[in-house]
């Protein structure tokens, strides 16, 4: 029997083969769908860069050579030069540590603790309920730059308080969802079922309600990913995020905006490698919504 | 927001005729119904045919019969992906088969109506029911402010619905399932269509509600001369309200008889299913259980 | 037949849902090993006493004993040893994304029982189940074995008292008389109490010894099965939902 055909048994003989078996037809329906393969592999490019970055970028990305400044994309420098003469491609390929590490740790700072806010709030209801929400609502209500500006002027800018910052502003829209699809099946009999068998509420809340709540958890993180990673080119834009000489995105654009009409590429090109991993985010996002999504996934 | 001039002509009315005379009201000739899946094209009718007259005829059949696939494909609404074929499929001396959804539109409600099972669903839940029983009229015909709630009301009476006016003015959420139920066949049959198909009328309700909106149906399809395709799993309940009664099973028709001799039935497959249900006077120590050859191994 | 004990009391139940009070002074005794329903139409309040005596519906006065003890308003860890429930809807009773061994095996690490594996087999045969069924999710299964998978859930602590919510409202025929038989098996063989909801009566003749008619939360008659089957039911609510459900009435 072939990998295959053990995976997609109809009658697998233990939990592991079930599983393995689910998470199969899922990937396979998922790469069924071509804008989710490019998103993909988009995704795959980026931490490859980031994994690879010192072996794979021809230059330093600090580098100095003012002799070298402002040079137009060349076989030399595929991207050109920027105004301190360091080597665009390299800085963007350095920048991808940068952006997937800030994407990497808002998603696993704020998604955790969204879904385990939103699952406990609605299944107990009542004042843990509104109290939850209540401090969700005052969180959610804050701008994510006007916050990030706050936590600036009090801890000092930097990579790692940018990040809290917008992790601060991310958790509260998972903990909704987690919340609205907590109350869908909060009262379905098979919660009822596992209560009557005399469950804990901590066995409910994590053995039956959390993994429901996962699938749309992992496509509301994956398309927000976008949004994180444009936040972050934000506050690196107005200096708040990583500081020089690190090659972040965003400040790298905003650097080049002095040098927009004449030497175009220094912004530019920070700007595509935005422009394509945020694509990439939604793409698989959407891919992933279309795979997970009980209401098209199920139903037999 | 509704069409009030029909798109295309109507084409002509089927002559009031007794059932069994030479012109069908709906003859239908080797209907298949196909869904694409992951494993290939699945038919779930396989090639059923019948005709039916002014007559009420019942199709019973379990789930996954194609009793409601047969119902809602000779009123066209089975989207793409899923692909109806026949050899033929005449309503009168229309081809069903070969009007564009255009003219359907102008078929659907107008000629051939259709009642689902669960008002709460079928029933739009932001308009009143006074709307939504005018809308079915001015679809297809243009009247007169007057008209309309003339017709309305009397449609509502002809119901059996106590107070038409109240009522009228009322949301579908502020009125119980057996009288959603009355308001769906008063908007199904107030453009007087020569055809209904019930498709589970009575299986939301309950039981003391489910005779009384059955007679209702009856009751219009008689005097009206309509014909009538009920739908349903409860064999029991097509035997008291229908003539004639075609079983399916797995997407054929297993067995074609009159009504009242469902109790002779032939096919081992609706005698099974004749035994299998538990009787008022229970006496059996264990039902007698159908033998499933299609469903082996699952 | 069981002794003199009782299996179920219930001493005027009255049980609210927020501001509506949904039944009204409900006095029933179910004696041990006897199957009895409780039958009536929607909004009769039929399911809401289920859910009450299980722990589901939590405001109610009045007095609930099961098994000679008496019952608290909430959810009872050893009381879900002793009584369990079986739903109406085999679609939204098992949990879609545990496999049907997880669903079986959940009661007994709740409980600490071991040998998982083993009585999980043997349940699953105990319903008419293949093995293969064992690890497959339940999407994968029909209306009718997702059913089975229901009972075989609410046998895994090997409960003596049965409370069934419509077990076979949502099969077709004949899965519905399969479901009965494998019900009527299992009490005999378990020696079980069954307290069914139902408003299918023929279901009734079939699997039950008395039942309950139950009215806009009320009960109107409580009466033995063969005076249901010869249909010399008393009262003349009754007597209408005897003729609807296709009875005929005798005599006069």
């Amino acid at each position: 029997m072939t990998t295959r055909d053990w995976l997609l048994d109809d009658s697998p003989s233990s939990r592991l083969q079930a599983s393995l078996g689910r998470a199969y037809r899922v990937t396979a329906a998922l790469l069924r769908n071509p804008l989710a393969v490019l998103g993909a592999f988009i995704i795959l490019i980026l931490i490859f860069a980031a994994l690879l970055a010192p072996w794979i970028a021809p230059y330093s990305p600090v580098g100095q050579d003012l002799s070298n400044r402002l040079l137009p994309p060349s076989g030399a420098h595929w991207m050109g030069t920027d105004e301190l003469g360091r080597d665009i491609y390299s800085r963007v390929i350095y920048g991808a540590q940068i952006t997937l590490t800030i994407v990497l740790l808002v998603a696993v700072i704020a998604a955790p603790l969204g879904l385990i806010i939103g699952a406990v709030s609605g299944y107990f209801g009542g004042w843990v309920d509104r109290l939850l929400m209540g401090v969700t609502d005052i969180f959610l209500s804050m701008p994510k730059l006007i916050l990030a500006l706050a936590f600036v002027a009090a801890l000092g800018p930097g990579i790692e308080n940018a990040i809290i910052a917008i992790a601060i502003t991310t958790w509260p829209a998972y903990a909704r969802i987690a919340r609205a699809e907590t109350l869908t099946f909060r009262n379905a009999e098979f919660i009822a079922a596992v209560q009557l068998q005399g469950a804990s509420p901590l066995r409910v809340i994590v053995n039956h309600i959390l993994p429901l709540c996962t699938s749309s958890m992992i496509i509301r993180v994956t398309l927000d990913m976008a949004g994180i990673i444009l936040t972050a080119a934000g506050l690196g834009f107005i200096g708040l995020g990583a500081q020089p000489p690190l090659p972040e995105w965003g400040a790298m654009i905003s650097r080049g905006r002095s040098f927009i009409l004449d030497q175009w590429w220094v912004a530019t090109m920070p700007g595509f490698a935005i422009i394509v991993v945020s694509l990439g985010f939604c793409f698989l996002g959407d891919g992933l919504r279309d795979v997970l999504d009980p209401k098209q996934a199920e139903g037999k | 927001m509704t069409d009030a001039v029909p798109d295309a002509a109507p084409p002509p009315r089927p002559s009031p005729q007794g059932g069994g005379s030479e012109k069908a009201l709906l003859d239908i000739q080797n209907l298949r119904v196909s869904f694409p899946t992951p494993k290939g094209r699945v038919e779930v009718v396989k090639g059923i045919s019948f005709t039916l007259g002014r007559e009420r005829l019942g199709i019973v059949g379990e789930s996954g019969s194609g009793k409601s696939m047969t119902g809602r494909s000779i009123l066209k609404l089975i989207r793409p992906r899923g692909r109806v074929t026949a050899d033929r499929m005449m309503f009168g001396d229309t081809d069903l088969l070969a009007q564009s959804e255009r003219q359907m539109r102008a078929i659907r409600g107008a000629r051939i109506s259709m009642v689902m099972q669960d008002p709460k669903f079928s029933l739009n839940p932001v308009m009143t029911v006074g709307e939504q029983i005018a809308e079915a009229l001015v679809t297809h015909q243009k009247l007169q402010r007057s008209e309309i709630e003339a017709r309305v009301r009397a449609m509502l009476e002809a119901v059996r619905i106590n107070d038409p006016d109240r009522v009228a003015g009322l949301y579908p959420h502020e009125i119980s399932g057996g009288m959603g139920q009355r308001v769906m066949i008063a908007m199904m049959l107030i453009p007087e269509p020569d055809l209904l198909i019930a498709d589970e009328p009575t299986s939301a309700l309950d039981v003391s509600v489910q005779a009384q909106v059955l007679d209702i149906i009856d009751d219009l399809v008689t005097t009206k001369g309509m014909g009538l395709i009920l739908i349903s799993h409860d064999l029991n309940l097509v035997s008291r309200y229908c003539d004639r009664i075609l079983v399916m099973n797995g997407g054929q028709v297993v067995e074609e008889c009159k009504a009242s001799e469902l109790a002779q039935a032939k096919h081992p497959y609706t005698q099974g299913l004749l035994a299998a249900m538990p009787q008022m006077n229970e006496t059996r120590a264990e039902l007698p259980v159908l033998e499933r050859s299609q469903w082996a191994g699952t | 037949m069981g002794g003199h004990m009782s299996a179920i009391t219930l001493t005027d139940l009255d049980i609210s849902y927020g501001d509506t009070q949904v039944t009204h002074g409900i006095t029933l005794d179910i004696a041990e090993g006897e199957s009895f329903a409780l039958v009536g139409e929607s909004g009769s309040g039929k399911s809401t006493v289920l859910r009450a005596i299980a722990g589901l519906a939590p405001e109610w006065t009045g007095r609930i004993s099961v098994l000679g003890k008496a019952r608290g308003h909430g959810i009872d860890r050893q009381f879900s040893r002793q009584c369990q429930m079986v739903f109406q809807d085999p679609y939204g009773s098992l949990h879609p994304r545990k496999t049907i061994d997880a669903i079986l095996s959940e009661p007994l690490t709740i409980h600490g029982l071991g040998n998982r594996g083993a009585r999980v087999e043997a349940m699953l045969s105990a319903v008419g189940l293949d093995r293969r069924f064992r690890f497959r999710f339940p999407h994968q299964l029909s209306g009718g074995q997702r059913q089975r998978v229901v009972i075989a859930r609410a046998l895994m602590l090997e409960p003596k008292v049965m409370l069934l919510d419509e077990p076979t409202s949502a099969l077709d025929v004949s899965v519905q008389a399969e479901i009965l038989n494998l019900l009527k098996r299992l009490r005999r063989e378990q020696g079980l109490t069954y307290l069914l909801v139902t408003h299918n009566l023929p279901v009734v003749s079939f699997l039950c010894d008395r039942l309950a008619v139950m009215r806009h939360g009320r009960i109107v008659e409580v009466a033995g099965v063969e005076q249901l089957k010869s249909g010399q039911l008393a009262d003349a609510y009754s007597r209408e939902l005897f003729a609807a459900s296709g009875g005929e009435i005798a005599g006069g």
